[in-house]
């Protein structure tokens, strides 16, 4: 094990390479570019026995890698912002056919107007695809969970694929201290690799074509979500296997910080789960407030039964987003109240919709928001809005 | 390859995938034997493959009527008389 | 090299009762590529009639193994296919086999980035000159002054010439086929197979349907359009330009039918004028003078 200086794309293309993937296949969009860049270096300099197919489009990107990975070898992508949304009918076909790979997003705003810096629009945009969809805190969980993503994946009880976010800026060019297991433990923890079918000359099997039944059709799209269902144990006991192998286990679908005797929860996912941290400690320290924290790490499949056992008593609670659906309200927030209300959970829940195109949010902008939020709800049980647009300081 | 019991879109090779195409006919491809010069272009150029060379004497194609759809392509390509086209229902 | 007719294997890799109408060109397309590389074929298959001709799931009426994949990313899932069977050592041919449309308009792009890198596929343009799945709408391979369902009045834009363009991407072969002369195509898919590095097809494909004429004539048609000039059969190693022996004849301008009994058979151009009969004329002799640059 060695530690390195790394950024959350180095991170990612340390993590395919360490992960041994054979073939990958990108198309340059910022934040992306350095994962790609990485990647090269790693392949032409034959550290990384790989192959690079230099994609004119994101859309030929996921393609590409959905044909080797159909071939019967591990294959990954990065992207993120229009690029995703680009590829976004391929990310149907992949998980539809139930071929596991692993793209990273480095997660960006949408345009118009041109933007690149971060928000979860892009990522958000990919929930109904049948991905599983991870959002890392740090450059460290960008290694170690793109790694684990392959097994997961790959378990068959999955046999889906999945995306790790990753910050754009924030997380995609910070350089943070990450440790870097080393091959022989990865190649411990990574066994070979596992598809429920593939492609032979010789052995005539047809994919996609139209179907009869369309009662089976309907089954194949339950099939999906079951298999996201099952993915919740299989995340669980990967994070575990992680934990023992290396020393760090992230809690699986859902990390909770100082939960235990916390009365007023803050939910969040990606990078500003660190801000969060920041602002929860300062909170009970300098506040008195009995703040907690769920960090979801999974939004797909999303985490019912963490988020029902963390906040069943919570006095309030309120999840940040960091994109929203315009007309209705943030995605998290949407996924959060939905589950914890037919889990029959009554605690008030509000959204804050903050840091979209962007826009900077430090720990002192959540503990504001908290604040503001809480006091109405200790005076007033409850929230004067349930949705709040917050620009910060 | 374990495929996990997963219900998936794949399917295997099938005759007769689209059923007994042969009603789709509206006209018919009769041979006659004792004109053909074995040629082989009606079984060269049949789209639907169902036409089938017997090379051991007796007649020296067979068409197979489950399947073929009569579009008429083995008639015109025949150099002879020995194919013709009738009305599916007609009189041989 | 002619490839005797007895000679062809008689194994069926387009199996008969499947979804294609009566007369289908594709249909004729994908028996002999059966029969030019039997079980080395693995097929990558963007929507388009081929589609469709597969019948319904859990059958099909295809002994290839298929990948079908969205319209615009043939090319791309190929070349990433080809690559994993490279690296698993399995001796693999990886067709990417698509229509007009998913090779010269919404598949362009995938196309010319495959050839642009030259990736180890064969791409197979089966060419019906329409949106022919979707109901007969014009693509860019659409002949001039011809009827679709979206050129009403006829196509008032010339058809791409994308063989041409595809001998400009330099990539090591590229050639015109038509269903009407099997063993040239079987010919060219077999000399393809055994090149590495990025080969083109373009098969001529005359659809009955879309281009209005008697489904028995499927391969009259096809035969004509090679005999008056408008389809012309060549192949290009490494850039330099062959007319093929069935095309050879038709150098000679005095040879070539006259385009009209082409043309005549084909209700798609049942109202074409006269002028536009000529513009037809001037773009047969333009397509020769131009491919005899290269050749």
């Amino acid at each position: 094990m060695v530690v390195k200086p790394l950024t959350g794309n180095y991170a990612a293309a340390w993590a395919a390479k360490l992960a041994r993937v054979k073939v990958v296949a990108a198309f340059p969009i910022t934040p992306q570019t350095t994962i790609v860049e990485k990647l090269a270096q790693f392949i032409e300099s034959g550290e990384m026995d790989a192959r690079m197919i230099r994609v004119e489009s994101e859309h030929s990107a996921l393609a590409a890698v959905y044909g080797a990975a159909s071939g019967g070898v591990r294959a990954f992508t990065a992207t993120a912002s229009h690029g995703l949304m680009y590829m976004h009918e391929m990310l149907w076909w992949v998980a539809g056919a139930r071929i596991p790979m692993v793209m990273a997003v480095a997660m960006r705003t949408m345009g118009p107007p041109w933007n690149i810096w971060t928000d979860h629009s892009d990522i958000m945009g990919q929930r109904d695809t049948g991905w599983l969809i991870m959002l890392a805190e740090h450059n460290q969980e960008v290694l170690d969970e793109t790694i684990k993503m392959f097994k997961i994946t790959e378990d068959e009880r999955v046999y889906l694929p999945g995306i790790v976010g990753l910050d754009a800026f924030i997380l995609s060019h910070t350089t943070e201290p990450v440790d870097l297991p080393d091959q022989e433990v990865v190649d411990t923890f990574l066994p070979g690799r596992k598809q429920p079918y593939s492609f032979r000359p010789g052995d005539p099997l047809i994919m996609g074509n139209i179907p009869r039944s369309l009662k089976e059709n309907m089954k194949m799209r339950e099939d999906i979500h079951r298999s996201q269902e099952a993915a919740k144990e299989v995340i669980g006991e990967v994070d575990k296997e992680w934990g023992e192998l290396t020393g760090r286990s992230y809690g699986g679908l859902v990390e909770c910080y100082r939960c235990s005797d916390a009365k007023h929860f803050i939910v969040g996912a990606g990078a500003w789960v660190g801000d969060m941290r920041e602002a929860v400690d300062r909170l009970r320290a300098e506040h008195g407030f009995k703040a907690g924290l769920v960090k979801v790490r999974y939004v797909r499949p999303f985490p019912r039964e963490e988020m029902v056992k963390w906040l069943a008593n919570a006095k309030s609670v309120i999840v940040f987003d960091r994109s929203v659906s315009p007309g209705s309200a943030g995605p998290l927030f949407l996924d959060t109240v939905t589950h914890l209300t037919i889990s029959g959970v009554r605690a008030p829940v509000k959204n804050v919709l903050a840091g979209l195109t962007g826009l900077d949010v430090t720990y002192g902008d959540i503990m504001d928001a908290f604040i503001a939020s809480v006091s109405e709800v200790e005076e007033m049980g409850t929230f004067t809005k349930t949705i709040e647009w917050f620009y910060g300081r | 390859m374990s495929d996990g019991g997963h219900i998936l879109p794949l399917a295997r090779p099938t005759e007769g995938v689209s059923g007994k195409t042969g009603t789709w006919r509206v006209t018919k491809p009769i041979f006659n034997n004792e004109k053909c010069v074995k040629c082989m272009l009606c079984w060269l150029y049949c789209p639907e493959n169902v036409i089938d060379i017997n090379e051991g004497g007796g007649p020296y194609i067979t068409i197979n009527y489950d399947y073929c759809k009569g579009c008429g392509i083995c008639v015109d390509v025949c150099p002879t008389d020995t194919l013709k086209l009738i009305p599916e229902g007609g009189e041989e | 090299m002619v490839i005797n007719i007895k000679e062809l294997p008689k194994e069926k890799y387009l199996l008969p009762g499947n979804a294609a109408c009566p007369g289908c060109p594709e249909s004729l397309g994908l028996k002999y590529l059966g029969m030019a590389l039997g079980d080395k074929v693995i097929l990558v298959v963007p929507a388009g009639c081929t589609s469709v001709i597969q019948g319904l799931a859990p059958g099909a009426g295809f002994k290839f193994p298929t990948l079908n994949v969205p319209f615009a990313s043939s090319d791309s899932v190929a070349s990433g296919l080809a690559a994993a069977k490279e690296i698993l050592g399995e001796d693999a041919v990886v067709v990417a086999w698509a229509g007009d449309g998913g090779t010269a308009d919404i598949g362009f792009a995938t196309l010319s980035g495959a050839a642009e890198r030259n990736d180890n596929i064969i791409h197979i343009c089966v060419d019906n000159e329409a949106y022919m799945n979707t109901g007969i709408q014009r693509s860019s391979l659409t002949p001039y002054g011809a009827w679709t369902t979206t050129t009403w009045t006829g196509k008032r834009e010339r058809k791409k010439d994308l063989a041409l363009i595809m001998l400009a991407h330099r990539v090591p072969y590229v050639a015109t086929a038509s269903i009407a002369y099997p063993t040239d195509f079987i010919e060219k898919v077999r000399k393809a197979a055994s090149i590495k590095g990025f080969k083109f097809i373009h098969l001529h494909a005359p659809c009955p349907v879309g281009w209005r004429f008697d489904p028995g004539k499927t391969v009259t048609v096809a035969k004509l359009a090679v005999e008056t000039g408008m389809w012309i059969l060549y192949e290009a190693v490494d850039g330099k330009v062959t007319i093929s022996p069935f095309s050879r004849p038709y150098l000679d301008k005095s040879k070539r039918k006259p385009i009209r009994e082409y043309l005549k058979l084909q209700d798609r151009f049942r109202n074409i004028r006269d002028e536009d009969i000529k513009k037809l004329e001037q773009m047969v002799d333009e397509a020769w003078e131009t491919l005899l640059k290269f050749a």
